[in-house]
């Protein structure tokens, strides 16, 4: 077998301060295209969240009869839930497996700070999960016979609303990533941390529908988001440290 | 550069496993740590790589840019533990690939570190298809992209062929001569020219402490002048 390098010693990146937060940058960038990988392999659950979303709207009319007057009274609420539950139904791997298989040991070596790499990892998650089911949202508003005028106030909130979703899931992903079968407690861990993005989602559904204004609820549900981005790398790298104890 | 471990204590499950173990390893050697079945090897590189904080002492790392440690030595080291990080569902370059976009590193650096470990026919396979020899020198070649100073191996030859432990013992001697540190726990003799070497012993609570108030000592493997304790304690942090 051959050395592994043939043109002298091999040189040790020691990079310059400017040079550093380029390499970070990379190295995110890396992890993010890594998952997005991942997740659009087979079993990588990337487009599972998505057709678990279209059947969990498409399911609930069965339930609850055909009427038109009933179902556009209730869309908000069976969308902003379908689109917990989906957000939910991946977490439990983002950062399990990769506690599994020893990746989260590099990634702990990354040229980024933990908390950076949450930040990256949930932004896949989001990628592969939030952004799709905003996008398919209208047409299953339609279906359920959302008034045309609410449907640009659903999709606001869900853009501004699912980031939330993956954040405050990445710290229930991260407190469970070395517990097996770990997905149940996820869920009974983060769902009651979803209700405020769920109150102030539908609540501008509602309003618009209502011909109420309905960007304070937008802005809170915002708010939220924000506060999860500030708040939830910080929380689940700390947890992720204590997992690899 | 030198690596300094300097008098640490490790404590898991409230159990005590290292106490008061000092050693250094100046650029360009290799350290084999040795011991019984769970005397703390594993522990000791954990430790090393930040995973495991110590209840006391520190890991330092003296170099061009002064002396790093803890969360500043962590972009230092390659770790390459029991598990290799490999993901089945992409393919063998893929996944060296992932690695080296995480340290910047090009792509003819990864063809080149795959052939360093043999395995540039599986290039383009999926990583599922690998034995498991392969895959943990697929583990043991994102060493090579990572570029990183201190190697850190947990028992690198398990599962490994005979040519193909002698080709990691022949990477880990390149490595050292460009300057570079590796940490080796195995009790399989690698066949390295020089290492240092360091014997670890379960730890016993009932044992006196010895003299210098080290609760335990890391009995030299040979006469090294590398294992001194250092009086220098607590000039960082």
């Amino acid at each position: 077998m051959p050395g592994p390098s043939d043109d002298g010693a091999p040189g040790f990146e020691t990079p310059a301060k400017p040079g550093v937060r380029l390499q970070m940058i990379a190295a995110l960038v890396a992890i993010i295209r890594r998952d997005l990988a991942l997740a659009l392999r087979l079993g990588g659950g990337g487009a599972v969240g998505l057709a678990f979303f279209v059947l969990a709207v498409v399911l609930i009319p069965f339930g609850v009869g055909r009427e038109p007057e009933t179902l556009a009274r209730i869309a908000a609420g069976i969308v902003w839930v379908s689109a917990l539950l989906a957000a939910l139904l991946s977490l439990d791997r983002l950062f399990q497996a990769d506690a599994e298989d020893g990746t989260l040991e590099q990634l702990m070596l990354a040229d980024a700070p933990l908390e950076a790499v949450v930040m990256a990892k949930t932004a896949a998650h989001w990628l592969t999960t939030g952004l799709p089911i905003t996008l398919v949202a209208p047409l299953l508003a339609v279906m359920l016979n959302m008034p045309g005028a609410s449907i640009p106030a659903m999709m606001a909130a869900m853009l501004v609303g699912t980031p939330a979703l993956s954040l405050t899931g990445a710290v229930g992903a991260a407190l469970t990533a070395g517990i097996r079968r770990g997905g149940l407690l996820v869920s009974i861990l983060v769902l009651p941390l979803y209700v405020p993005t769920l109150i102030f989602g539908a609540r501008t559904v509602e309003n618009a529908t209502l011909g109420l204004p309905w960007a304070p609820p937008l802005l809170l549900t915002a708010g939220i988001s924000l506060g999860a981005a500030a708040l939830a790398p910080v929380a689940a790298a700390y947890a992720l440290r204590i997992t690899l104890r | 550069m030198e690596l300094r471990i300097e008098s640490i204590t490790a404590r898991r499950g409230g159990r005590t496993i290292l106490a008061g173990l000092t050693a250094s390893v100046p650029g360009g050697r290799a350290l084999i740590v040795t011991g019984p079945n769970g005397a703390g090897k594993s522990t000791l590189l954990r430790m090393i790589a930040g995973f495991l904080p110590p209840v006391s002492g520190r890991v330092v790392l003296h170099g061009d840019e002064g002396p790093l440690g803890g969360s500043a030595l962590q972009p230092r080291l390659a770790y390459a533990g029991h598990l290799d990080a490999v993901k089945p569902a992409l393919g063998v370059a893929q996944n060296l690939m992932l690695w080296a976009g995480l340290s910047g590193t090009g792509s003819a650096e990864v063809d080149r570190a795959l052939a360093a470990v043999s395995l540039e026919t599986m290039a383009s396979r999926p990583a599922g298809e690998c034995s498991a020899g392969q895959r943990r020198r697929l583990g043991l070649a994102r060493l090579l992209v990572s570029k990183r100073p201190v190697w850190m191996m947990d028992e690198p030859t398990a599962s490994l062929d005979r040519a193909s432990a002698e080709a990691v013992s022949a990477l880990v001697e390149t490595h050292c001569e460009g300057g570079g540190i590796a940490v080796i726990a195995t009790h399989l003799d690698m066949g390295l020219r020089d290492p240092l070497s360091l014997e670890i012993a379960p730890f016993d609570p009932d044992r006196p402490a010895a003299p210098g108030g080290d609760g335990m000592s890391p009995r030299p493997g040979a006469e090294d002048p590398f294992l001194a304790g250092h009086d220098d304690a607590g000039a960082f942090r």
